[in-house]
C-alpha cells in the first residue's frame, strides 16, 4: 500500500487559549481530489499555513508522501514537492508573469547558487516558463508586468507558479475568490486541466465548484474536522447542512 | 492583439539584460573625462571609488530590498586591509584588492547570516551596529590603525610592475577606472543571473518568495557577502589610490553618503550609484569651494528638490529623456 500524498495526524495549533486547529487528522491520497469546506473562521486558512510551514504546528505530525516535514522550512517543503496558491494574489508585481515563472523553474532545475550564470543564455528556463504559462492561458500577457493583469489573470499566475515547482501535492486556497465571472471560466479550464497524478487539496466556497471538481470533502467546523465523505455522502449529511450548507443556502 | 511567440519571449528576456545607453554613456564620459580635466584626475578617481561603493549598496537596497546603514563597515575594512599589506611590505595593487575585498566579504559572510534572519529595522539596526562596532574597534587600536591621525606608510608597488602610481594621479584613474568597469561588468551578470532574479523577487514580494522553494535566507546571505566583497574593494581602491586610510572610511557619513548618492542616481539600477556618486562628488567640490562651512544646507536643498521632481533618480529622468528621445527618431 502506497503513502497518502499528504497525511496529518492529531495536528495542532493554539494561539494562546484559542484552539484554531484541533487534533486535524487529514489523509490525501496520490492523485486525490479533495475539498476542504467549512465555514468562515473554521481554520482552513491556518490549516494550509500549517501544512506549508508558514506556521509551526503546536503539537502533531505532517507527513508528505509518507516522510514527516515538521521541521523542515517552507523552501524546503516545496522543493520536496509541495505547491500551493494563496487565497488573495500574493504576486511580484513589478516582474512579468514570464520572470515570475522562470525564477520557479530556476530553482527547480538548480540553476541558483551561481550568481555568474546569465540567465538568458539559459534558453530551457525561458522555454519551460514560456509554455507554462501558455498552458494556464497567460500566453498573451506573459511579458507585461504582473501589476497590470486583471485579477482573474493574476489567478492564473498564481496556478503557474504552483505548478512550476512539479508538486506532488497541490494547495489551492479559494482559487476562484475575488474572480469576476467574465474571468472565472479560463480559471475553471485552468483548474480542470490540472495534472490527474498531482493530488489536490483545495479550499473554496464556491459550492458548484467543490461538487463539480471534488472527489472526496472535508468539512472543518471550528478547528475540528465535522466529516469527510464523497460529494453525495457530504450533500446527505444532516449535520453538515445544519452547520454549513444551510447557512450557505442561506 | 498581438500573440506572443517563443521567440518573442527569449527576446524579451535577453533585452532585460542589454545595456542601456544611459550605462554606455556613463563609461563613455567617465573616461573621456581624463582627457577633458586632466587637473582633476583625484577628483574623478574618487568619483569611481564612490560609484563603485554606491554600487555595491544597490546590490543590497535596490535588488535585494535590504537597506543598510552601517555599509561604510566593509568599505574601510577593505579600505585598512588593503592599506595594512601595503604599509607591511606587499603593495602589489591587484593582489592589495583582492585581499581587502576578501576580509570585507569575510566580514559580511560572518554577518549575513544574522542580516538573513532578521526583517525591517532591524536590518538597519544590525548593519548600523556593524559600522559603529568597527569604527570604535578602529580608532581603539591606533598601534593597528593609526587612529585619528590615519594609517600611513602605504608604499604601492607599480601597477602590474609598469605603471608607477604617479604625483598626477594618472595610474590612478585607469587603475580605478578599470577595477570599477571589471566589478560593474560582475555586478551586471549578477543581476541578471537566476540569483538576481531570486533577488527582485525577494524585493518585490519576500514572503512569497519560499513558495517557489527558494530560500530567502541563501539569497540574502549570497547578496550580502557579494555587496560586502565589493564595498570591500572600494575601499581597497581609495587606500591605494590616496596612499593614506582615514578612520573617516569607516564612519557612518560615509554610510549615509552612499545612501544619498545611490538614491540621487536613482537605485535599482546599478549605473544609478556611479552617476549618483558623481554628481554628489561634484557638488560637494563646487558647493564646499563657494562656502566651506554651509555646504550642506545647499546640498540638502538641491537633494530635496531633487526628490520631488525626478523620483527614479538621474538615471530615471535620463531614462525618461532617452525614450522620448528615441520616439522623436523613430516616430510611429
Amino acid at each position: 500500500m502506497t503513502a497518502p500524498a499528504l497525511e496529518t495526524k492529531a495536528l495542532c495549533k493554539q494561539f494562546g487559549a484559542l484552539k484554531v486547529t484541533n487534533e486535524v487528522s487529514l489523509r490525501l491520497k496520490a492523485g486525490g481530489r479533495q475539498a476542504l469546506i467549512g465555514p468562515n473562521g473554521a481554520g482552513k486558512s491556518t490549516l494550509i499555513n500549517l501544512l506549508t510551514g508558514v506556521l509551526a504546528p503546536s503539537s502533531g505530525s505532517i507527513l508528505l508522501e509518507g516522510a514527516p516535514i515538521n521541521r523542515l522550512t517552507t523552501d524546503q517543503r516545496v522543493a520536496l514537492g509541495l505547491g500551493r496558491t494563496f487565497q488573495i494574489n500574493a504576486l511580484f508585481p513589478h516582474l512579468s508573469p514570464l520572470e515570475s515563472i522562470m525564477l520557479a523553474v530556476a530553482r527547480r532545475n538548480g540553476r541558483l547558487g551561481r550568481p555568474l550564470q546569465a540567465l538568458h543564455r539559459e534558453t530551457d528556463t525561458t522555454d519551460e516558463a514560456f509554455a507554462l504559462a501558455c498552458s494556464v492561458g497567460l500566453g498573451r500577457d506573459c511579458l507585461r508586468p504582473t501589476a497590470e493583469l486583471a485579477y482573474g489573470r493574476q489567478r492564473l499566475l498564481e496556478i503557474a507558479l504552483a505548478l512550476a515547482g512539479r508538486p506532488r501535492v497541490l494547495l489551492l486556497d479559494e482559487p476562484a475568490a475575488g474572480v469576476p465571472a467574465s474571468e472565472s471560466f479560463e480559471l475553471m479550464q485552468a483548474i480542470e486541466a490540472l495534472p490527474r497524478d498531482v493530488a489536490i487539496l483545495f479550499i473554496e466556497h464556491d459550492m458548484d465548484l467543490v461538487f463539480r471538481f471534488a472527489e472526496t470533502i472535508t468539512v472543518l467546523v471550528a478547528g475540528t474536522v465535522l466529516c469527510e465523505g464523497t460529494p453525495g455522502e457530504i450533500a446527505g449529511d444532516s449535520e453538515v447542512r445544519r452547520v454549513y450548507l444551510g447557512v450557505a443556502g442561506g | 492583439m498581438s500573440d506572443i511567440t517563443l521567440d518573442l519571449a527569449r527576446i524579451m528576456v535577453v533585452n532585460r539584460a542589454r545595456w542601456t545607453t544611459i550605462e554606455v554613456a556613463f563609461w563613455i564620459a567617465a573616461a573621456a573625462g581624463y582627457f577633458l580635466f586632466p587637473a582633476k584626475l583625484v577628483l574623478l578617481t574618487q568619483m569611481l571609488i564612490g560609484g563603485l561603493f554606491a554600487m555595491s549598496l544597490d546590490l543590497l537596497l535596490g535588488y535585494g530590498g535590504i537597506a543598510s546603514f552601517g555599509h561604510a563597515a566593509f568599505f574601510g575594512l577593505g579600505a585598512y586591509a588593503a592599506g595594512l599589506l601595503a604599509a607591511h611590505g606587499w603593495g602589489e595593487p591587484l593582489s592589495g584588492v583582492l585581499f581587502g575585498g576578501l576580509a570585507a566579504g569575510g566580514l559580511g559572510l560572518a554577518f549575513s547570516s544574522v542580516i538573513a534572519k532578521v526583517r525591517g529595522a532591524a536590518v538597519l539596526m544590525v548593519t548600523l551596529c556593524i559600522g559603529l562596532l568597527l569604527f570604535e574597534a578602529a580608532s581603539r587600536m591606533p598601534w593597528l590603525t593609526g587612529g585619528d591621525t590615519g594609517l600611513q606608510g602605504i608604499d604601492m608597488w607599480p601597477l602590474l610592475g609598469l605603471f608607477e602610481f604617479d604625483l598626477f594621479g594618472r595610474t590612478a584613474f585607469w587603475y580605478a577606472y578599470a577595477v570599477a568597469f571589471l566589478l560593474y561588468l560582475a555586478a551586471r551578470r549578477y543581476i541578471h543571473s537566476p540569483e538576481g532574479l531570486a533577488l527582485k523577487g525577494i524585493r518585490e514580494n519576500h514572503d512569497r518568495v519560499p513558495m517557489l522553494g527558494v530560500s530567502t535566507a541563501r539569497r540574502k546571505m549570497i547578496a550580502f557577502t557579494i555587496s560586502a566583497t565589493i564595498a570591500g574593494m572600494a575601499g581597497a581602491l581609495l587606500a591605494q589610490t590616496t596612499q593614506i586610510v582615514a578612520l573617516e572610511t569607516l564612519s557612518f557619513e560615509r554610510s549615509v553618503a552612499a545612501l544619498i548618492m545611490l538614491t540621487v542616481g536613482g537605485l535599482g539600477t546599478l549605473i544609478g550609484g556611479f552617476i549618483g556618486a558623481a554628481t554628489f562628488i561634484w557638488a560637494r567640490d563646487v558647493l564646499s569651494a563657494l562656502n566651506p562651512v554651509y555646504w550642506m544646507f545647499w546640498l540638502g536643498l538641491i537633494l530635496i528638490a531633487l526628490m520631488l521632481t525626478a523620483r527614479g533618480g538621474l538615471v530615471g529622468a535620463l531614462t525618461l529623456l532617452t525614450n522620448y528621445l528615441a520616439r522623436e527618431r523613430h516616430p510611429r
